[in-house]
């Protein structure tokens, strides 16, 4: 910008006469910004504070008309209600159904990363016979909404004897998780270059060694969102999940939350808690692949 | 001990794409050799196939006398410099320098001297400690050259080592990649779509096409006779001018009745096509001894030389004339041909005919 300062100053003069100072304007603008994003804040967030307070209400401040939104009694009840049997000692049927849904998203996340990745990676570096052919199919298996096959599922599952077992769903979910976590992980495997394990290579590693120590370690922002990704779908899965299990034993939580909702007396606390504590794990598990998460998600925007 | 052989090499990927059809080349023990060729004519693939990256599917690769077609990259004593660099992320300058030695089992103390020593040779002493992240793109490069040296290999092949750097960058480079070669005196495969770079550094120039050899020469043969149309096209900035000629009388006659000086051997009533080189044509005032008349199409002041465009008989002529001439645009000027006879290609074949 080549401005003569002659030229410049009446200019800044006039507009300074004519409009407020940059700074007022500027804090004028932030106000407003602040205040739309408190608004935007309240809205989206009123669904899940309604939930909490419903989680910690007695119930008959559940039910009260006018609701409280403030100023009511604190309970844990729910909380405990979701984890200990009522008026005993042992593990409630929710409490069983968690564990379930732990150990069925974890696993089948684990299957579909352990399984993905290499296939992306192999995918990725090598020029297969009709290998664009192959993505898209794999992919396809997308296409189908669960409900669309999950009759069929249900036929061969009875046959296979995995009706209602937890080995019945991460099976089904891994299958499901295994074309996503593929694709996905194939565009990170893209963006590192293949050079590494080129050099790796010619120093004296074999092919899987220079992919297991030189191209893994780069590759954990993306493994660690896919993942994210994978557990997220395995853990909110409804359609198979109700389908394919009827047993408290085999049962995950979305149906098991879902199943208190009917009968006649219906206990809101339970729900809100039940659902507060089914947030939770996936919460907490982004939390702490944050770092990964932000780096995996934005990783194709760096040109190399 | 550093020479390399390939016989009827071929490379065919398992998708059917045929990168490499048959190639037979012999690079000299101390040869700085490259191969040039547009993006898709397979240098890129004979090279990693001597590297031993790719497996070829046909044909024999031998280092220094020895066949290496089973051999693992890591045997083949050679090492391999990319357009990437490739150095790992998380090692500093030096741990990268040092790691194919480490890999090797050296003892540190010889690990040390060998770093030194390629560190010293790339100017490279200030940088060592730093990570990849922390260079710029010619330090990188020159890091990646270290630690190609530093295992004293058989043979450098270079993947378009200088292509991400920016030009200034690039010639600077060019020289003190040539000037290293020379020192060592190691055998060098150097690939490229670099016209300029191919001429500047080769001691023989292979011009691949479509996974055949196009033409194999020094780059003076490959500059001042293309064996192919192919060829002239690609040597040369501006590129060769190539004109329809025709034989009569023992004269060759271009567009517009250009007298052009035939070649020997040439055989009478067949059509012809001249490639005239842009400094191999004269720009003189309209009407001078043994010129045609033409019209000045474009001008380019360069500084140090002036690139016109001349049309004339219909055909658009590049010439390359000293920064003293100067006739503007459109105005109308002479044009003769000045250097000898030119090399002469058979339109059908592609091929040179004399």
């Amino acid at each position: 910008m080549a401005v003569r300062v002659e030229d410049a100053v009446p200019v800044e003069a006039t507009a300074r006469s004519a409009a407020p100072p940059p700074g007022r304007r500027r804090s004028l603008r932030s106000v407003v910004e602040i205040v739309l994003l408190a608004v935007l804040l309240v809205v989206m967030l009123f669904p899940v504070v309604w939930m909490l307070e419903t989680s910690l209400k007695e119930g008959r401040d559940v039910y009260a008309v006018p609701a409280k939104l403030l100023g009511f009694d604190v309970t844990f009840d729910h909380y405990k209600d979701v984890f200990v049997q009522r008026g005993g000692t042992g593990a409630s049927d929710l409490a069983v159904s968690f564990q379930n849904s732990v150990l069925v998203a974890g696993l089948s996340t684990i299957i579909a990363t352990v399984l993905g990745v290499p296939a992306a990676w192999a995918y990725s570096r090598f020029t297969l016979k009709a290998k664009r052919d192959q993505l898209f199919f794999i992919l396809s298996t997308r296409f189908m909404p669960p409900v669309v096959v999950v009759i069929p599922i249900f036929l061969m599952y009875r046959d296979l004897s995995l009706i209602d077992t937890k080995l019945g769903l991460i099976l089904i979910y891994s299958a499901f998780n295994l074309p996503f976590t593929i694709w996905m992980m194939k565009g990170f495997v893209d963006e590192v270059p293949s050079e590494y394990e080129d050099a790796a290579m010619l120093d004296g590693y074999s092919r899987f060694e220079a992919f297991h120590r030189f191209t893994l370690p780069l590759l954990v922002p993306g493994i660690a969102a896919t993942a994210v990704f994978a557990l997220i779908f395995s853990w909110n899965e409804f359609v198979f999940a109700v389908f394919l299990t009827s047993s408290e034993e085999a049962r995950t939580a979305p149906p098991a939350i879902a199943g208190l909702i009917g009968g006649t007396t219906i206990d809101w606390g339970l729900v809100a808690a039940s659902a507060m504590v089914f947030a939770v794990p996936v919460l907490l598990f982004a939390f702490l692949v944050r770092k990964h998460l932000v780096a995996g998600v934005t990783l194709g925007a760096v040109r190399r | 001990m550093g020479e390399i052989s390939i016989e009827g090499l071929q490379k065919r990927f398992p998708d059917g794409t045929l990168a490499v059809e048959h190639l037979d080349l012999a690079i000299g023990e101390g040869e700085l050799f490259v191969m040039l060729g547009p993006s898709g004519c397979g240098k890129t693939t004979t090279l990693r196939c001597i590297a031993g990256l790719e497996r070829h599917t046909a044909g024999h690769i031998r280092i220094g006398g020895d066949l290496v077609d089973d051999l693992r990259p890591s045997e083949r004593d050679i090492a391999m410099v990319f357009q990437f660099y490739a150095l790992y992320p998380h090692m500093t300058a030096r741990e990268n320098i040092a790691f194919p030695l480490r890999a090797e089992g050296l003892r540190d103390a010889d690990v040390g001297d060998r770093v030194a020593e390629a560190a010293r040779m790339l100017r490279l002493e200030g940088l060592l400690d730093r990570r990849p992240g922390r260079l710029s793109g010619g330090e990188q490069q020159r890091v990646a050259l270290a630690r190609a040296m530093v295992r004293h290999p058989r043979a450098f092949l270079m993947d378009e080592p200088l292509t991400n750097l920016d030009a200034e960058l690039r010639a600077d480079m060019r020289a003190e990649l040539k000037h290293l070669q020379q020192r060592l005196g190691t055998t060098m495969v150097y690939v490229t779509h670099d016209q300029v770079e191919a001429m500047a550094l080769g001691h023989r120039i292979a011009i691949m096409r479509e996974g055949r050899l196009e033409q194999l020469g020094t780059p003076l043969e490959v500059y001042d006779r293309p064996a192919t149309l192919f060829c002239a096209r690609f040597i040369g900035s501006p590129p060769m001018n190539l004109v329809d000629v025709e034989l009569t009388n023992g004269a060759l006659t271009g567009p517009g009745g250009l007298a052009i000086e035939p070649p020997a051997g040439l055989v009478r009533g067949v059509r012809l096509v001249a490639g005239l080189r842009p400094e191999a044509l004269d720009v003189t005032d309209p009407g001078a001894e043994g010129t045609v008349a033409g019209r000045v199409v474009s001008e380019e002041m360069l500084g140090d030389e002036v690139i016109y465009v001349i049309e004339t008989g219909g055909t658009d002529l590049h010439v390359r004339m000293p920064p003293t001439t100067h006739y503007g645009s459109e105005a109308p000027v002479g044009i003769r041909h000045a250097g000898g006879p030119p090399p002469v290609y058979d339109p059908g074949t592609e091929q040179v005919v004399a």
